[in-house]
Protein backbone atom coordinates (compact mmCIF):
# COMPACT_ATOMS: atom_id res chain seq x y z
CA UNK A 1 0.00 0.00 0.00
CA UNK A 2 2.73 2.50 0.77
CA UNK A 3 5.09 0.90 -2.21
CA UNK A 4 1.44 2.12 -4.16
CA UNK A 5 1.48 5.74 -2.22
CA UNK A 6 4.94 6.45 -3.17
CA UNK A 7 4.53 5.28 -6.68
CA UNK A 8 2.03 7.32 -7.50
CA UNK A 9 2.82 10.23 -5.35
CA UNK A 10 3.78 12.79 -8.20
CA UNK A 11 0.36 12.07 -10.03
CA UNK A 12 -1.48 12.47 -6.16
CA UNK A 13 0.46 15.74 -5.59
CA UNK A 14 -0.88 17.20 -9.07
CA UNK A 15 -3.98 15.76 -8.90
CA UNK A 16 -6.01 18.72 -7.36
CA UNK A 17 -4.57 20.86 -9.89
CA UNK A 18 -5.83 18.62 -12.48
CA UNK A 19 -9.21 18.40 -11.04
CA UNK A 20 -9.33 22.30 -10.75
CA UNK A 21 -8.17 22.51 -14.28
CA UNK A 22 -10.87 20.29 -15.92
CA UNK A 23 -13.21 21.39 -14.10
CA UNK A 24 -13.09 25.22 -13.43
CA UNK A 25 -11.49 25.75 -17.50
CA UNK A 26 -12.38 22.93 -19.30
CA UNK A 27 -15.48 22.30 -17.58
CA UNK A 28 -16.59 25.91 -17.18
CA UNK A 29 -15.78 26.55 -20.95
CA UNK A 30 -18.11 23.34 -22.24
CA UNK A 31 -20.53 25.06 -19.64
CA UNK A 32 -20.39 28.94 -20.71
CA UNK A 33 -20.35 27.27 -24.36
CA UNK A 34 -23.31 25.44 -23.64
CA UNK A 35 -25.24 28.10 -22.10
CA UNK A 36 -24.55 30.75 -25.15
CA UNK A 37 -27.24 28.28 -27.16
CA UNK A 38 -30.09 28.62 -24.22
CA UNK A 39 -32.31 31.10 -23.65
CA UNK A 40 -30.85 32.30 -20.19
CA UNK A 41 -31.23 35.90 -18.21
CA UNK A 42 -31.55 36.35 -14.81
CA UNK A 43 -30.34 32.68 -14.38
CA UNK A 44 -29.27 29.79 -16.53
CA UNK A 45 -32.36 28.13 -18.24
CA UNK A 46 -31.72 25.06 -20.08
CA UNK A 47 -34.11 25.27 -22.67
CA UNK A 48 -31.91 25.74 -25.95
CA UNK A 49 -32.82 27.91 -28.92
CA UNK A 50 -29.76 27.04 -31.36
CA UNK A 51 -27.94 29.75 -32.80
CA UNK A 52 -30.67 32.46 -31.62
CA UNK A 53 -28.15 34.61 -29.03
CA UNK A 54 -25.39 34.63 -31.82
CA UNK A 55 -27.97 36.20 -34.07
CA UNK A 56 -28.88 38.66 -31.54
CA UNK A 57 -25.66 39.53 -30.32
CA UNK A 58 -24.35 39.95 -34.21
CA UNK A 59 -28.09 42.17 -34.42
CA UNK A 60 -26.72 44.47 -32.27
CA UNK A 61 -25.20 47.66 -32.59
CA UNK A 62 -23.69 48.10 -29.79
CA UNK A 63 -21.84 44.71 -30.30
CA UNK A 64 -20.57 45.88 -33.84
CA UNK A 65 -19.20 49.28 -31.69
CA UNK A 66 -17.26 46.83 -29.48
CA UNK A 67 -15.80 44.84 -32.16
CA UNK A 68 -15.24 47.90 -34.54
CA UNK A 69 -13.62 49.41 -30.86
CA UNK A 70 -11.30 46.13 -30.64
CA UNK A 71 -9.99 46.20 -33.80
CA UNK A 72 -9.25 50.36 -33.82
CA UNK A 73 -7.98 49.04 -30.12
CA UNK A 74 -5.72 46.30 -31.04
CA UNK A 75 -3.86 47.48 -34.55
CA UNK A 76 -3.19 50.91 -33.04
CA UNK A 77 -1.81 49.90 -29.74
CA UNK A 78 0.59 46.53 -31.26
CA UNK A 79 1.75 49.03 -34.08
CA UNK A 80 2.79 52.05 -31.50
CA UNK A 81 4.12 49.89 -28.81
CA UNK A 82 5.75 48.05 -31.15
CA UNK A 83 7.11 51.03 -32.81
CA UNK A 84 8.26 52.86 -28.99
CA UNK A 85 9.33 49.71 -27.79
CA UNK A 86 11.82 48.97 -30.84
CA UNK A 87 12.92 52.36 -30.85
CA UNK A 88 13.82 52.67 -27.29
CA UNK A 89 15.10 49.14 -27.49
CA UNK A 90 17.92 49.88 -29.71
CA UNK A 91 18.85 53.35 -28.14
CA UNK A 92 19.12 51.86 -25.35
CA UNK A 93 21.54 49.32 -26.41
CA UNK A 94 23.60 51.74 -27.22
CA UNK A 95 25.72 51.38 -24.29
CA UNK A 96 23.71 54.33 -22.45
CA UNK A 97 25.02 55.59 -19.29
CA UNK A 98 22.95 55.46 -16.67
CA UNK A 99 20.69 51.98 -18.29
CA UNK A 100 19.42 50.55 -15.63
CA UNK A 101 17.57 53.97 -14.30
CA UNK A 102 16.14 54.46 -18.17
CA UNK A 103 15.45 51.01 -18.26
CA UNK A 104 13.43 51.58 -14.96
CA UNK A 105 11.59 54.27 -15.23
CA UNK A 106 10.41 53.17 -18.74
CA UNK A 107 9.00 49.90 -17.35
CA UNK A 108 7.01 50.98 -13.84
CA UNK A 109 3.79 51.56 -15.56
CA UNK A 110 3.71 47.89 -16.34
CA UNK A 111 3.77 47.40 -12.18
CA UNK A 112 0.24 49.67 -11.87
CA UNK A 113 -3.24 48.48 -12.27
CA UNK A 114 -5.21 49.56 -15.06
CA UNK A 115 -7.56 51.52 -12.82
CA UNK A 116 -4.86 53.79 -11.31
CA UNK A 117 -3.91 54.08 -15.07
CA UNK A 118 -7.34 54.82 -16.21
CA UNK A 119 -7.79 57.17 -13.55
CA UNK A 120 -4.76 59.09 -13.97
CA UNK A 121 -5.07 59.69 -17.63
CA UNK A 122 -9.11 60.24 -17.19
CA UNK A 123 -7.61 63.92 -14.97
CA UNK A 124 -4.37 64.11 -17.66
CA UNK A 125 -7.34 64.16 -20.27
CA UNK A 126 -10.01 66.10 -18.59
CA UNK A 127 -11.34 68.21 -21.13
CA UNK A 128 -11.79 71.23 -18.83
CA UNK A 129 -8.90 70.98 -16.72
CA UNK A 130 -6.52 68.49 -18.18
CA UNK A 131 -3.40 68.92 -21.24
CA UNK A 132 -6.09 71.55 -22.73
CA UNK A 133 -5.96 74.09 -20.14
CA UNK A 134 -2.54 73.80 -19.66
CA UNK A 135 -2.28 74.39 -23.48
CA UNK A 136 -4.05 77.76 -22.79
CA UNK A 137 -2.41 78.89 -20.12
CA UNK A 138 0.94 78.33 -22.49
CA UNK A 139 -0.76 80.99 -24.71
CA UNK A 140 -2.34 78.75 -27.62
CA UNK A 141 -5.71 80.45 -26.78
CA UNK A 142 -7.93 78.51 -29.39
CA UNK A 143 -6.43 74.51 -28.40
CA UNK A 144 -8.68 71.70 -28.17
CA UNK A 145 -8.38 68.51 -26.67
CA UNK A 146 -11.18 66.48 -25.34
CA UNK A 147 -11.38 63.33 -27.13
CA UNK A 148 -12.09 61.63 -23.74
CA UNK A 149 -15.64 63.20 -24.40
CA UNK A 150 -16.05 62.42 -28.45
CA UNK A 151 -18.02 59.81 -29.32
CA UNK A 152 -15.45 59.19 -32.33
CA UNK A 153 -12.31 60.11 -30.07
CA UNK A 154 -12.62 58.15 -27.01
CA UNK A 155 -11.50 55.25 -28.22
CA UNK A 156 -8.07 57.11 -29.00
CA UNK A 157 -7.94 57.91 -25.62
CA UNK A 158 -7.69 54.43 -24.74
CA UNK A 159 -4.75 53.68 -26.96
CA UNK A 160 -2.51 56.46 -25.47
CA UNK A 161 -3.10 55.01 -21.83
CA UNK A 162 -2.77 51.56 -22.88
CA UNK A 163 0.60 52.72 -24.96
CA UNK A 164 1.92 54.74 -22.44
CA UNK A 165 1.67 51.62 -19.54
CA UNK A 166 2.87 49.00 -22.03
CA UNK A 167 5.27 50.07 -24.61
CA UNK A 168 8.11 49.72 -21.55
CA UNK A 169 7.52 46.15 -21.47
CA UNK A 170 7.89 45.85 -25.35
CA UNK A 171 11.06 47.19 -24.56
CA UNK A 172 12.09 44.87 -22.35
CA UNK A 173 11.84 42.46 -24.58
CA UNK A 174 13.29 43.66 -27.57
CA UNK A 175 16.18 44.79 -25.37
CA UNK A 176 16.26 41.12 -24.23
CA UNK A 177 16.19 39.75 -27.54
CA UNK A 178 18.86 42.60 -28.71
CA UNK A 179 21.09 41.39 -26.07
CA UNK A 180 20.86 37.79 -27.27
CA UNK A 181 22.43 38.37 -30.76
CA UNK A 182 25.37 37.58 -31.33
CA UNK A 183 27.50 40.75 -31.43
CA UNK A 184 29.92 38.92 -33.99
CA UNK A 185 27.16 39.57 -36.36
CA UNK A 186 26.84 42.98 -36.15
CA UNK A 187 30.73 43.03 -36.36
CA UNK A 188 30.34 41.30 -39.63
CA UNK A 189 28.03 43.66 -41.53
CA UNK A 190 29.86 46.69 -39.87
CA UNK A 191 33.32 45.59 -41.41
CA UNK A 192 31.07 44.97 -44.78
CA UNK A 193 30.71 48.99 -44.90
CA UNK A 194 26.38 48.63 -43.45
CA UNK A 195 25.72 51.93 -41.30
CA UNK A 196 24.26 51.04 -38.34
CA UNK A 197 20.58 51.82 -39.33
CA UNK A 198 20.63 49.16 -42.55
CA UNK A 199 22.88 46.33 -39.77
CA UNK A 200 19.98 46.98 -37.75
CA UNK A 201 17.42 46.49 -40.92
CA UNK A 202 18.83 43.85 -42.82
CA UNK A 203 21.10 41.63 -40.04
CA UNK A 204 19.48 41.90 -36.49
CA UNK A 205 15.28 42.41 -37.19
CA UNK A 206 15.73 39.35 -39.05
CA UNK A 207 17.22 37.56 -36.02
CA UNK A 208 14.30 39.03 -33.96
CA UNK A 209 11.92 37.30 -35.40
CA UNK A 210 10.68 35.07 -32.58
CA UNK A 211 10.67 38.44 -30.57
CA UNK A 212 8.04 40.30 -32.98
CA UNK A 213 6.26 37.07 -33.07
CA UNK A 214 5.44 37.03 -28.87
CA UNK A 215 5.61 40.66 -28.66
CA UNK A 216 2.29 40.63 -30.81
CA UNK A 217 0.71 37.66 -29.53
CA UNK A 218 1.09 39.18 -25.54
CA UNK A 219 -0.14 42.55 -26.82
CA UNK A 220 -3.56 40.79 -28.67
CA UNK A 221 -4.29 38.93 -25.62
CA UNK A 222 -3.68 42.22 -23.59
CA UNK A 223 -5.82 43.84 -25.37
CA UNK A 224 -8.84 41.24 -25.95
CA UNK A 225 -9.01 41.00 -22.37
CA UNK A 226 -8.35 44.98 -21.74
CA UNK A 227 -11.66 45.52 -19.39
CA UNK A 228 -10.47 47.45 -16.75
CA UNK A 229 -8.31 50.53 -18.70
CA UNK A 230 -12.06 50.70 -20.33
CA UNK A 231 -13.88 51.17 -17.22
CA UNK A 232 -11.62 53.44 -15.69
CA UNK A 233 -10.81 55.84 -17.93
CA UNK A 234 -13.97 56.43 -20.05
CA UNK A 235 -16.68 53.78 -18.70
CA UNK A 236 -17.05 52.61 -22.18
CA UNK A 237 -19.04 56.30 -23.03
CA UNK A 238 -19.47 58.60 -24.08
CA UNK A 239 -22.65 56.28 -24.22
CA UNK A 240 -21.03 53.45 -25.20
CA UNK A 241 -18.66 54.48 -28.08
CA UNK A 242 -15.24 53.04 -26.46
CA UNK A 243 -16.83 49.56 -25.50
CA UNK A 244 -14.69 46.85 -25.95
CA UNK A 245 -16.17 43.12 -26.14
CA UNK A 246 -14.99 42.57 -22.56
CA UNK A 247 -17.26 45.16 -21.23
CA UNK A 248 -20.10 44.02 -23.60
CA UNK A 249 -19.88 40.43 -21.99
CA UNK A 250 -19.65 42.66 -18.11
CA UNK A 251 -22.48 44.40 -18.78
CA UNK A 252 -24.75 42.10 -20.58
CA UNK A 253 -24.05 39.45 -18.64
CA UNK A 254 -24.09 40.99 -14.99
CA UNK A 255 -25.63 44.28 -15.44
CA UNK A 256 -28.52 43.46 -17.62
CA UNK A 257 -29.09 39.94 -16.84
CA UNK A 258 -28.66 38.42 -20.14
CA UNK A 259 -26.76 35.46 -19.23
CA UNK A 260 -26.81 33.84 -22.43
CA UNK A 261 -26.43 36.68 -24.96
CA UNK A 262 -23.09 37.59 -22.60
CA UNK A 263 -22.05 33.88 -22.67
CA UNK A 264 -22.24 34.47 -26.72
CA UNK A 265 -20.56 37.18 -26.40
CA UNK A 266 -17.52 35.73 -24.25
CA UNK A 267 -17.16 32.78 -26.78
CA UNK A 268 -17.01 34.95 -29.56
CA UNK A 269 -13.29 36.44 -27.68
CA UNK A 270 -12.13 32.77 -26.76
CA UNK A 271 -12.49 32.37 -30.61
CA UNK A 272 -10.71 35.40 -31.18
CA UNK A 273 -7.95 34.65 -28.81
CA UNK A 274 -7.73 30.99 -30.48
CA UNK A 275 -7.07 32.36 -33.75
CA UNK A 276 -4.39 33.97 -32.73
CA UNK A 277 -3.05 30.96 -30.56
CA UNK A 278 -3.08 28.50 -32.62
CA UNK A 279 -1.14 30.16 -35.63
CA UNK A 280 1.08 31.47 -32.90
CA UNK A 281 1.83 27.79 -31.57
CA UNK A 282 1.89 25.65 -34.13
CA UNK A 283 4.61 28.02 -36.09
CA UNK A 284 6.62 27.83 -32.35
CA UNK A 285 6.42 23.93 -32.46
CA UNK A 286 7.26 23.89 -36.42
CA UNK A 287 10.59 25.78 -35.72
CA UNK A 288 11.17 23.22 -32.97
CA UNK A 289 10.73 20.55 -34.97
CA UNK A 290 13.06 21.75 -37.40
CA UNK B 1 38.10 66.02 -41.20
CA UNK B 2 39.15 64.53 -37.64
CA UNK B 3 36.91 67.26 -35.57
CA UNK B 4 34.46 66.79 -38.14
CA UNK B 5 33.66 63.16 -37.78
CA UNK B 6 34.22 64.03 -33.80
CA UNK B 7 30.89 66.55 -34.19
CA UNK B 8 28.99 64.10 -35.81
CA UNK B 9 29.41 61.11 -33.20
CA UNK B 10 28.66 63.73 -30.66
CA UNK B 11 25.55 64.86 -32.50
CA UNK B 12 24.35 61.74 -32.83
CA UNK B 13 25.06 60.84 -29.24
CA UNK B 14 23.46 63.78 -28.39
CA UNK B 15 19.99 62.71 -30.23
CA UNK B 16 19.96 59.50 -28.70
CA UNK B 17 20.21 60.79 -24.94
CA UNK B 18 17.98 63.31 -25.67
CA UNK B 19 15.01 60.82 -27.31
CA UNK B 20 15.93 58.84 -24.57
CA UNK B 21 15.07 61.54 -21.59
CA UNK B 22 11.98 62.93 -23.86
CA UNK B 23 10.50 59.66 -22.90
CA UNK B 24 11.53 59.01 -19.77
CA UNK B 25 9.97 62.34 -18.90
CA UNK B 26 7.01 61.37 -20.62
CA UNK B 27 6.46 57.68 -18.83
CA UNK B 28 7.17 60.28 -15.65
CA UNK B 29 4.51 62.83 -16.31
CA UNK B 30 1.82 60.90 -15.07
CA UNK B 31 3.23 59.98 -11.91
CA UNK B 32 4.05 63.34 -11.53
CA UNK B 33 0.83 65.24 -12.51
CA UNK B 34 -0.80 63.00 -10.27
CA UNK B 35 1.50 63.25 -6.59
CA UNK B 36 1.64 67.11 -7.61
CA UNK B 37 -2.53 67.19 -7.89
CA UNK B 38 -3.20 65.44 -5.14
CA UNK B 39 -1.02 68.13 -2.89
CA UNK B 40 -3.06 70.88 -4.50
CA UNK B 41 -6.54 71.95 -2.98
CA UNK B 42 -9.22 72.72 -5.42
CA UNK B 43 -9.02 75.85 -5.53
CA UNK B 44 -5.58 75.45 -6.82
CA UNK B 45 -5.98 72.78 -9.26
CA UNK B 46 -9.23 74.96 -10.81
CA UNK B 47 -7.08 78.15 -11.03
CA UNK B 48 -3.80 76.29 -12.09
CA UNK B 49 -2.47 73.79 -14.96
CA UNK B 50 -1.45 70.25 -14.90
CA UNK B 51 1.76 70.84 -14.38
CA UNK B 52 2.32 73.43 -11.80
CA UNK B 53 4.39 72.36 -8.43
CA UNK B 54 1.69 72.95 -6.04
CA UNK B 55 2.42 76.30 -4.36
CA UNK B 56 0.95 75.34 -0.56
CA UNK B 57 0.69 72.04 -0.49
CA UNK B 58 -1.54 69.79 1.94
CA UNK B 59 -2.36 66.57 2.74
CA UNK B 60 -6.02 67.35 3.02
CA UNK B 61 -6.45 65.05 -0.25
CA UNK B 62 -4.62 62.31 1.38
CA UNK B 63 -6.54 62.04 4.46
CA UNK B 64 -9.50 61.91 2.93
CA UNK B 65 -8.83 59.61 0.45
CA UNK B 66 -7.56 57.09 2.91
CA UNK B 67 -10.21 57.07 5.86
CA UNK B 68 -13.37 59.40 4.67
CA UNK B 69 -14.08 59.49 0.58
CA UNK B 70 -17.05 58.18 -0.24
CA UNK B 71 -16.92 54.98 -2.53
CA UNK B 72 -20.80 54.99 -3.51
CA UNK B 73 -23.03 54.78 -0.74
CA UNK B 74 -19.96 54.74 2.34
CA UNK B 75 -17.45 57.21 3.04
CA UNK B 76 -14.96 55.69 5.01
CA UNK B 77 -12.26 56.06 2.87
CA UNK B 78 -9.75 53.06 0.89
CA UNK B 79 -8.20 51.77 4.46
CA UNK B 80 -10.75 49.38 4.50
CA UNK B 81 -10.64 48.11 0.84
CA UNK B 82 -6.33 48.36 0.96
CA UNK B 83 -6.94 45.85 4.01
CA UNK B 84 -9.13 43.65 1.72
CA UNK B 85 -6.57 43.61 -0.66
CA UNK B 86 -3.96 42.60 1.76
CA UNK B 87 -6.30 39.93 3.02
CA UNK B 88 -7.02 38.47 -0.18
CA UNK B 89 -3.44 39.30 -1.74
CA UNK B 90 -1.12 37.35 1.14
CA UNK B 91 -2.94 34.23 1.58
CA UNK B 92 -3.43 33.79 -2.96
CA UNK B 93 -0.13 34.57 -3.42
CA UNK B 94 1.38 32.08 -0.56
CA UNK B 95 -0.97 29.28 -1.61
CA UNK B 96 -0.71 29.41 -5.29
CA UNK B 97 3.38 29.73 -5.40
CA UNK B 98 3.83 26.12 -3.33
CA UNK B 99 0.86 24.43 -5.41
CA UNK B 100 3.00 25.67 -8.71
CA UNK B 101 6.55 25.07 -7.12
CA UNK B 102 5.69 21.34 -6.39
CA UNK B 103 3.09 21.33 -9.65
CA UNK B 104 6.51 22.27 -11.48
CA UNK B 105 8.78 19.89 -9.69
CA UNK B 106 6.40 17.00 -11.13
CA UNK B 107 6.12 18.18 -14.71
CA UNK B 108 9.95 18.64 -14.66
CA UNK B 109 11.14 15.62 -13.02
CA UNK B 110 8.91 13.32 -12.03
CA UNK B 111 6.77 13.11 -15.45
CA UNK B 112 4.26 10.25 -16.24
CA UNK B 113 2.64 9.26 -19.44
CA UNK B 114 0.50 12.13 -20.26
CA UNK B 115 2.05 14.49 -18.24
CA UNK B 116 3.33 16.79 -20.97
CA UNK B 117 -0.62 16.76 -22.47
CA UNK B 118 -1.67 18.22 -18.81
CA UNK B 119 1.15 20.92 -18.93
CA UNK B 120 0.08 22.01 -22.89
CA UNK B 121 -3.72 21.93 -21.71
CA UNK B 122 -2.51 23.78 -18.02
CA UNK B 123 -0.81 26.38 -20.16
CA UNK B 124 -3.98 27.57 -22.07
CA UNK B 125 -4.94 28.68 -18.87
CA UNK B 126 -2.67 31.66 -19.25
CA UNK B 127 -4.11 32.81 -22.09
CA UNK B 128 -8.36 32.30 -21.74
CA UNK B 129 -10.08 35.68 -21.46
CA UNK B 130 -11.46 34.80 -18.16
CA UNK B 131 -15.04 36.63 -19.76
CA UNK B 132 -15.23 32.70 -20.32
CA UNK B 133 -15.17 31.65 -17.05
CA UNK B 134 -17.18 34.60 -15.16
CA UNK B 135 -20.90 33.21 -15.14
CA UNK B 136 -19.80 29.57 -14.32
CA UNK B 137 -17.98 30.67 -11.66
CA UNK B 138 -20.05 32.80 -10.04
CA UNK B 139 -22.49 30.10 -9.99
CA UNK B 140 -20.06 27.76 -8.54
CA UNK B 141 -19.04 30.40 -5.60
CA UNK B 142 -22.25 30.36 -4.31
CA UNK B 143 -23.04 27.11 -3.93
CA UNK B 144 -20.12 26.96 -1.83
CA UNK B 145 -21.47 29.68 -0.17
CA UNK B 146 -18.01 31.75 -0.71
CA UNK B 147 -20.34 34.69 -3.01
CA UNK B 148 -19.01 38.13 -1.76
CA UNK B 149 -16.00 36.57 0.32
CA UNK B 150 -12.71 36.97 0.82
CA UNK B 151 -12.09 33.54 0.69
CA UNK B 152 -13.73 33.13 -2.17
CA UNK B 153 -11.68 35.38 -4.40
CA UNK B 154 -9.02 33.89 -2.83
CA UNK B 155 -9.99 30.59 -4.29
CA UNK B 156 -10.33 32.38 -7.28
CA UNK B 157 -6.88 33.60 -7.64
CA UNK B 158 -5.26 30.15 -6.93
CA UNK B 159 -7.38 28.67 -9.21
CA UNK B 160 -6.27 30.73 -12.11
CA UNK B 161 -2.95 31.56 -10.84
CA UNK B 162 -1.78 28.44 -10.68
CA UNK B 163 -1.60 28.13 -14.60
CA UNK B 164 1.39 31.14 -14.31
CA UNK B 165 3.00 29.56 -10.78
CA UNK B 166 3.54 26.21 -12.65
CA UNK B 167 4.89 27.58 -15.46
CA UNK B 168 7.63 29.45 -13.79
CA UNK B 169 8.79 26.84 -11.77
CA UNK B 170 8.13 23.95 -14.14
CA UNK B 171 10.94 26.15 -16.89
CA UNK B 172 12.99 27.19 -14.16
CA UNK B 173 13.36 23.24 -12.61
CA UNK B 174 13.80 21.53 -16.60
CA UNK B 175 17.11 23.52 -16.10
CA UNK B 176 18.16 21.17 -13.39
CA UNK B 177 20.03 18.07 -14.25
CA UNK B 178 18.09 15.02 -13.95
CA UNK B 179 21.18 12.78 -13.63
CA UNK B 180 20.76 14.41 -9.89
CA UNK B 181 17.31 13.10 -9.59
CA UNK B 182 18.44 9.84 -10.45
CA UNK B 183 21.42 9.55 -8.34
CA UNK B 184 19.54 10.29 -5.32
CA UNK B 185 16.73 8.19 -5.95
CA UNK B 186 18.79 5.22 -6.17
CA UNK B 187 20.09 6.37 -2.88
CA UNK B 188 16.64 6.14 -1.35
CA UNK B 189 15.32 9.26 -1.35
CA UNK B 190 11.72 10.06 -1.96
CA UNK B 191 9.68 12.23 -3.81
CA UNK B 192 9.73 14.85 -1.01
CA UNK B 193 13.12 14.52 -0.08
CA UNK B 194 14.54 15.85 -3.12
CA UNK B 195 12.57 18.25 -3.49
CA UNK B 196 13.37 19.52 0.16
CA UNK B 197 17.46 18.86 -0.13
CA UNK B 198 17.97 19.19 -3.79
CA UNK B 199 15.03 21.62 -5.01
CA UNK B 200 14.01 23.58 -2.31
CA UNK B 201 17.58 25.18 -1.96
CA UNK B 202 18.01 26.32 -5.66
CA UNK B 203 14.62 27.84 -5.38
CA UNK B 204 14.92 31.15 -3.43
CA UNK B 205 14.97 32.87 -7.25
CA UNK B 206 12.13 31.95 -8.75
CA UNK B 207 10.09 31.73 -5.34
CA UNK B 208 10.98 35.73 -5.86
CA UNK B 209 9.90 36.13 -9.55
CA UNK B 210 6.79 34.33 -8.76
CA UNK B 211 5.72 35.85 -6.04
CA UNK B 212 6.09 39.09 -7.21
CA UNK B 213 4.52 37.96 -10.37
CA UNK B 214 1.67 36.96 -8.38
CA UNK B 215 1.61 39.41 -6.10
CA UNK B 216 1.49 42.24 -8.44
CA UNK B 217 -1.08 40.07 -10.80
CA UNK B 218 -3.64 39.96 -7.94
CA UNK B 219 -3.00 43.42 -5.95
CA UNK B 220 -3.96 45.10 -9.54
CA UNK B 221 -6.85 42.43 -10.53
CA UNK B 222 -9.98 44.24 -11.23
CA UNK B 223 -12.22 42.10 -13.19
CA UNK B 224 -12.47 38.94 -10.35
CA UNK B 225 -12.61 41.56 -7.84
CA UNK B 226 -15.92 43.56 -9.57
CA UNK B 227 -17.54 40.29 -10.37
CA UNK B 228 -17.18 38.44 -7.36
CA UNK B 229 -17.39 40.37 -4.01
CA UNK B 230 -19.68 42.40 -2.14
CA UNK B 231 -20.01 45.58 -0.33
CA UNK B 232 -18.05 44.95 2.51
CA UNK B 233 -15.37 42.73 0.65
CA UNK B 234 -14.33 44.95 -2.22
CA UNK B 235 -10.34 44.70 -3.52
CA UNK B 236 -9.05 48.04 -3.49
CA UNK B 237 -8.92 48.47 -7.16
CA UNK B 238 -13.04 48.37 -7.30
CA UNK B 239 -12.80 50.51 -4.19
CA UNK B 240 -10.62 53.13 -5.96
CA UNK B 241 -13.19 52.94 -9.22
CA UNK B 242 -15.94 53.88 -7.15
CA UNK B 243 -14.24 56.58 -5.49
CA UNK B 244 -13.32 58.44 -9.07
CA UNK B 245 -17.07 57.51 -9.80
CA UNK B 246 -18.88 58.60 -6.93
CA UNK B 247 -19.59 62.58 -6.56
CA UNK B 248 -21.14 63.63 -3.81
CA UNK B 249 -20.90 67.52 -3.87
CA UNK B 250 -18.45 68.01 -6.56
CA UNK B 251 -15.49 66.40 -8.16
CA UNK B 252 -12.22 66.30 -5.88
CA UNK B 253 -9.12 65.68 -8.40
CA UNK B 254 -6.90 65.82 -5.67
CA UNK B 255 -8.74 63.12 -3.47
CA UNK B 256 -8.80 61.20 -6.63
CA UNK B 257 -5.51 61.03 -7.43
CA UNK B 258 -4.11 60.66 -3.89
CA UNK B 259 -6.53 57.07 -3.76
CA UNK B 260 -4.99 56.15 -7.27
CA UNK B 261 -1.20 56.70 -5.84
CA UNK B 262 -2.58 54.93 -2.51
CA UNK B 263 -3.54 51.66 -4.74
CA UNK B 264 -0.51 51.93 -6.91
CA UNK B 265 1.67 52.27 -3.97
CA UNK B 266 2.19 48.72 -2.79
CA UNK B 267 2.87 47.31 -5.96
CA UNK B 268 5.43 50.11 -7.11
CA UNK B 269 7.19 49.95 -4.10
CA UNK B 270 7.80 46.17 -4.79
CA UNK B 271 9.20 47.26 -8.81
CA UNK B 272 11.42 49.75 -7.31
CA UNK B 273 12.94 47.06 -4.57
CA UNK B 274 12.93 43.93 -6.72
CA UNK B 275 12.64 45.15 -10.34
CA UNK B 276 14.62 42.34 -11.09
CA UNK B 277 12.93 39.89 -10.29
CA UNK B 278 9.74 41.92 -11.42
CA UNK B 279 11.11 42.09 -15.24
CA UNK B 280 12.90 38.71 -15.47
CA UNK B 281 9.25 37.37 -14.42
CA UNK B 282 7.70 39.36 -16.86
CA UNK B 283 10.24 37.98 -19.85
CA UNK B 284 10.31 34.73 -18.72
CA UNK B 285 6.96 33.76 -18.58
CA UNK B 286 6.66 36.45 -21.17
CA UNK B 287 2.64 34.67 -22.12
CA UNK B 288 0.66 36.97 -20.21
CA UNK B 289 0.17 40.88 -20.20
Amino acid sequence: MLNYLEKHLPKIVIAPTTLAMIVCMYGFILWTGLLSFTKSRMMPQWEYVGIDQYIRLFENPRWHVALDNLVVFIVLFIAISLAIGLLLAIFLDQRIRNEGVIRTIYLYPMAISFIVTGTAWKWILNPGLGIEKMFRDMGFLEFEFRWLVEQDMAIYTIVIAAVWQSSGFVMAMFLAGLRGVDDNLVKAAKIDGASTFRSYWHVILPIMRPVFFSAIVILTHIAIKSFDLVQALTGGGPGYASDLPANFMYTFAFNRAQMGLGAASAMIMLFGVLAVLIPYLYSELRERET
Amino acid sequence: MIADKFSNINFGRVLIYSILIFFALIYLAPLYVMFSTSLKDIEEIRSGNLLALPTDPTLYAWTKAWSSACTGSECKGLAPFFWNSVRIVFPAVIISTIIGAFNGYVLSKWKFKGSELLFGALLFGCFIPFQVILLPMAILLSKLGLSNTVSGLVLVHVIYGVAFTTLFFRNYYVGISTELVRAARLDGAGFFDIFRHIFLPISTPIFVVTIIWQFTQIWNDFLFGVVYSGAGTQPITVALNNLVNTSVGGKEYNVDMAAAIIAALPTLIVYVFAGKYFVRGLTAGAVKG
